[in-house]
C-alpha cells in the first residue's frame, strides 16, 4: 500500500500563506457547505453527518452521528468544542485552530444547525496562544460576514460563539472535565453515569461535545456529499484522518491520510510522509494514539490505519498521534517519562491515579537512575495492576475518568516487550544507553 | 470596582474587558479563567488584589477563585518572569534532546528550572507536552512558539529578548490572546428561548406525521425552519 489519491478533507487550504483569513476561505469555497446546510432541514443535515460513520477525532472515536441523535428529539441547549488537545505528541488540532479557524467555525454552525442549538462555545487549550488568536479573528469576521451572529445568511437561524480559553490542564480534555472547566471550576472529571454529556452537560443542559478536527471535516460532508467521504477508507473508518507523527523520524509533522487504506509502514517510511528513521537506524517501538496507547513493535507495521483494525490488535488510534523511537531509545526512560506525565497531570480526585502514578513514576526513576531492585518490575506491573486490573485492553475502570486507567499502557508495553532491559538495568546500576 | 468600596485594583479599562467577558457567558463563574488570563495581562501574575476583584466580579469567594486558579499551570499565584520560557520535556521532544535543551537553558539563564532569574527577565519551566512536536525540541515563550531549538539558536532567542528585539511577537508575560472579540453577544436571551420554543416545535411536528424511525426519520415531511428561509428545505432522503 502507498499514499492513495483520497483528496485533502482537511487540510486542502494549508499550501496557502494567508489560509487563516476570510479573503482566502471565501476563495477556496468557504462557508458553501453551510449555504448548503441551511438549505436543508436540520435533521436532514444530521442523518447527513450520521450517513458517513464520522467517528469523532479526538481520541474515544465515538460516532459523531450517534453522539447527535442523542439529542434528535428537541432543540440542544449547547454545542461545545474540545480544542484542549493535550495527549502528548498530538499536534493536528493545533495545526487546524492557528491554520484553517474558518473550517472550524463553519463546522461549528452547520452541527448548531442540525441540533438547532443558539449558544456553542469553542474551548481552546490555554497554551495555544497564537490558535486562540486565529480563532478569535475569524470568529469577528464570519460574525462581519453574517455567518455567525443574528439570522444567518438570511436563514432565520441564529447562533453565538464565545472562544474560550483554558489555562494549562491535560485532564480538560476529558469531556466532563472540559464543562467543569468552562464553568469556571477546576478541571474535575464528573461522576459517571450519566455517561453522556449529552443529558447532563453544560449547566446541566443536554450538551454536545464535538472535536475540533471532527467538525472540521463537515463542511466539505456537506459540500461533496456524505458518500462521497462514506467511499473513502473501509468499515466503520470512513474518510481521512490527520495523524501527527513524531519521534525519530525525518520529516515528523502532521499528515492527513485516507483511513485504512494507509498503514503504520506507510506513515513512518514513505517519502511523502515520515520519511523513515534517520541514520538507518531500526525501528524498537511505536507508540499509536497517544500515550495513553498500548505500544507496537515492528511486527505491527503493516497494520492498516483503521479505528477498529487498531483496536484489535491490542492498541488504539486514539487522539492520532504516532511516536516513534529507534533502536537507541532507552524505553525504561521513556516509560518513565510518560508515567512523569500522568503523574503530574492527575487531578487527585481518585487515588488508585493519584497515588499510583507517583509510585510507578518513582520506581522506574529508581531504575532508571541505577538504584533499582530485581523485584521492582514484578513491583511495577502489580501497581499497573492494581491500576486497570487484568491489564486487558480496553483497561478495566478504576477510577471516574480513562487517565488513571490509561498509566498502565507504556509500562505494561515496555515490560512486556523488553523485560530484558529493564533487568540489564538492574543489574548494571543504570541506563546502558548512557 | 471591588464589592466592597475598596480602592479597584484592575484598571478601569481592564475592568470594563472583565465585564464584557462576564456577559458572554449564561453563569458569571464561566468566566473565571478568562478573567485571571486578564488580570495576569495587567500584572504578569495573579495577585491576590486580582483574585478578590475578580472573585467580586464572578460573584463566589476569593478563595474559590484562588482554588480554582490553582489548579491550572498557566495561572501564578507567585510573581514570574517577564518572560516565562517553557522547555517541552515530553517523550517527543525528549526523544530528540529536550533534557540536554533544558540543561543548556539553566546555563545560559543561569537559574535552575522553575526559578526566576535575578533581575525578574526570566522564568524557566520543564513544560508538558506544548503539540509542536513536528518541530521538536521545541518551546513557548508566553506561549509563543518556537520550533527546532538548537543550543545556539537558544542562545539567540535569549540575546533578542533581551534586547527587545522580540517585542512585536512576545508580549510581556500574562498577555494572551491580542484579538478582541467585536462586542457581545449577538442575539439575547428573549430571542434565544422564543426561537428554540420555535424550533423544538418545528422538530416535534416534522417527526411527528412520518414512521418515528431513527436517523432522518420525518425528513421526508419537510417544514420549515424556525424562521422560514427565503428557499424551501429541500427534501431529503434520510441516512442508509
Amino acid at each position: 500500500m502507498a499514499v492513495t489519491e483520497a483528496p485533502r478533507i482537511v487540510t486542502a487550504r494549508l499550501g496557502y500563506e494567508d489560509s487563516h483569513t476570510l479573503e482566502r476561505y471565501l476563495a477556496t469555497g468557504g462557508y458553501e457547505g453551510l449555504r448548503k446546510a441551511l438549505s436543508m432541514p436540520p435533521e436532514a443535515v444530521a442523518a447527513e453527518v450520521d450517513a458517513v460513520s464520522l467517528l469523532g477525532r479526538g481520541g474515544a472515536g465515538f460516532p459523531a452521528g450517534r453522539k447527535w441523535s442523542m439529542l434528535r428529539k428537541a432543540p440542544t441547549t449547547y454545542l461545545v468544542v474540545n480544542g484542549d488537545e493535550s495527549e502528548p505528541a498530538t499536534f493536528k488540532d493545533h495545526l487546524l485552530l492557528e491554520r484553517d479557524p474558518h473550517q472550524l467555525v463553519e463546522g461549528v454552525v452547520i452541527a448548531a444547525y442540525a441540533l438547532q442549538v443558539a449558544r456553542a462555545f469553542i474551548y481552546v487549550r490555554g497554551e495555544f496562544a497564537l490558535g486562540l488568536e486565529r480563532v478569535q479573528a475569524a470568529l469577528n469576521d464570519a460574525y462581519d460576514h453574517g455567518a455567525v451572529g443574528r439570522d444567518i445568511f438570511g436563514s432565520g437561524f441564529s447562533l453565538d460563539i464565545v472562544v474560550h480559553p483554558g489555562a494549562g490542564a491535560y485532564i480538560c480534555g476529558e469531556e466532563t472535565a472540559l464543562l467543569e472547566s468552562l464553568e469556571g471550576k477546576r478541571g474535575f472529571p464528573r461522576i459517571k453515569p450519566p455517561y453522556f454529556p449529552a443529558s447532563v452537560g453544560l449547566y446541566g443542559e443536554p450538551t454536545v461535545v464535538n472535536n475540533v478536527e471532527t467538525l472540521s471535516n463537515l463542511p466539505w460532508v456537506l459540500v461533496n456529499g456524505s458518500a462521497a467521504f462514506a467511499a473513502l477508507g473501509a468499515g466503520r473508518s470512513t474518510g481521512t484522518r490527520l495523524f501527527a507523527l513524531a519521534g525519530h523520524v525525518r520529516t515528523p509533522g502532521v499528515f492527513e491520510v485516507e483511513m485504512v487504506k494507509t498503514t503504520f509502514r506507510d506513515l513512518v517510511y514513505d517519502p511523502a510522509l515520515g520519511g523513515g528513521i534517520p541514520g538507518g537506524r531500526g525501528l524498537k517501538a511505536i507508540i499509536p494514539g497517544g500515550v495513553s496507547a498500548p505500544w507496537f513493535g515492528a511486527q505491527h507495521l503493516d497494520l492498516p490505519l483503521g479505528q477498529d483494525e487498531v483496536g484489535e490488535a491490542g492498541s488504539m488510534l486514539g487522539s492520532g498521534s504516532i511516536v516513534v523511537m529507534d533502536d537507541t531509545t532507552c524505553v525504561v526512560r521513556a516509560a518513565w517519562r510518560i508515567t512523569r506525565f500522568f503523574w503530574r497531570e492527575s487531578c487527585g480526585q481518585c487515588t488508585p491515579c493519584r497515588e499510583g502514578s507517583g509510585w510507578l513514576e518513582k520506581i522506574l526513576r529508581r531504575i532508571e537512575d541505577g538504584e533499582g531492585r530485581e523485584s521492582d518490575v514484578d513491583l511495577l506491573m502489580d501497581v499497573c495492576d492494581n491500576l486497570a486490573p487484568g491489564l486487558s485492553w480496553p483497561p478495566q475502570q478504576t477510577t471516574i475518568c480513562v487517565l488513571g486507567p490509561s498509566i498502565p499502557s507504556s509500562i505494561a508495553s515496555a515490560i512486556r516487550m523488553f523485560r530484558d532491559e529493564f533487568l540489564v538495568h538492574v543489574k548494571e546500576g543504570g541506563c546502558p544507553h548512557g | 470596582m471591588s464589592a466592597d468600596g475598596r480602592t479597584a485594583h484592575l484598571s478601569p479599562e481592564v475592568a470594563e474587558r472583565a465585564r464584557e467577558l462576564v456577559a458572554l457567558y449564561p453563569h458569571p463563574r464561566s468566566a473565571l479563567i478568562p478573567l485571571c488570563h486578564l488580570a495576569q495581562e495587567q500584572d504578569g501574575w495573579l495577585r491576590p488584589e486580582a483574585i478578590e476583584e475578580i472573585a467580586g466580579l464572578v460573584g463566589i469567594t476569593p478563595a474559590e477563585v484562588l482554588g480554582t486558579a490553582s489548579f491550572y499551570e498557566m495561572l501564578h499565584t507567585e510573581p514570574v518572569g517577564r518572560y516565562v520560557v517553557s522547555v517541552c520535556t515530553n517523550i517527543a521532544c525528549m526523544l530528540r534532546g529536550a533534557y540536554e535543551l533544558l540543561e543548556h537553558a539553566e546555563q545560559t539563564l543561569g537559574i535552575r528550572t522553575g526559578a526566576t532569574s535575578a533581575d525578574g527577565t526570566f522564568t524557566l519551566e520543564d513544560a508538558e507536552c506544548i503539540a509542536d512536536c513536528g518541530r521538536a525540541p521545541c518551546l513557548q515563550v508566553n506561549h509563543r512558539f518556537v520550533g527546532d531549538v538548537t543550543p545556539q539558536s537558544f542562545d539567540r532567542l535569549v540575546d533578542d529578548l533581551r534586547a527587545g528585539r522580540l517585542d512585536g511577537d512576545v508580549p510581556a508575560h500574562g498577555t494572551l490572546v491580542r484579538v478582541r472579540r467585536h462586542g457581545g453577544l449577538r442575539v439575547d436571551d428573549a430571542t434565544v428561548r422564543s426561537e428554540r420554543q420555535a424550533a423544538a416545535q418545528a422538530m416535534a411536528e416534522r417527526a411527528g406525521p412520518g414512521p418515528a424511525s431513527a436517523p432522518g426519520g420525518g425528513a421526508g415531511a419537510p417544514a420549515p425552519s424556525p424562521a422560514p428561509a427565503a428557499k424551501a428545505p429541500r427534501a431529503k432522503r434520510g441516512g442508509s
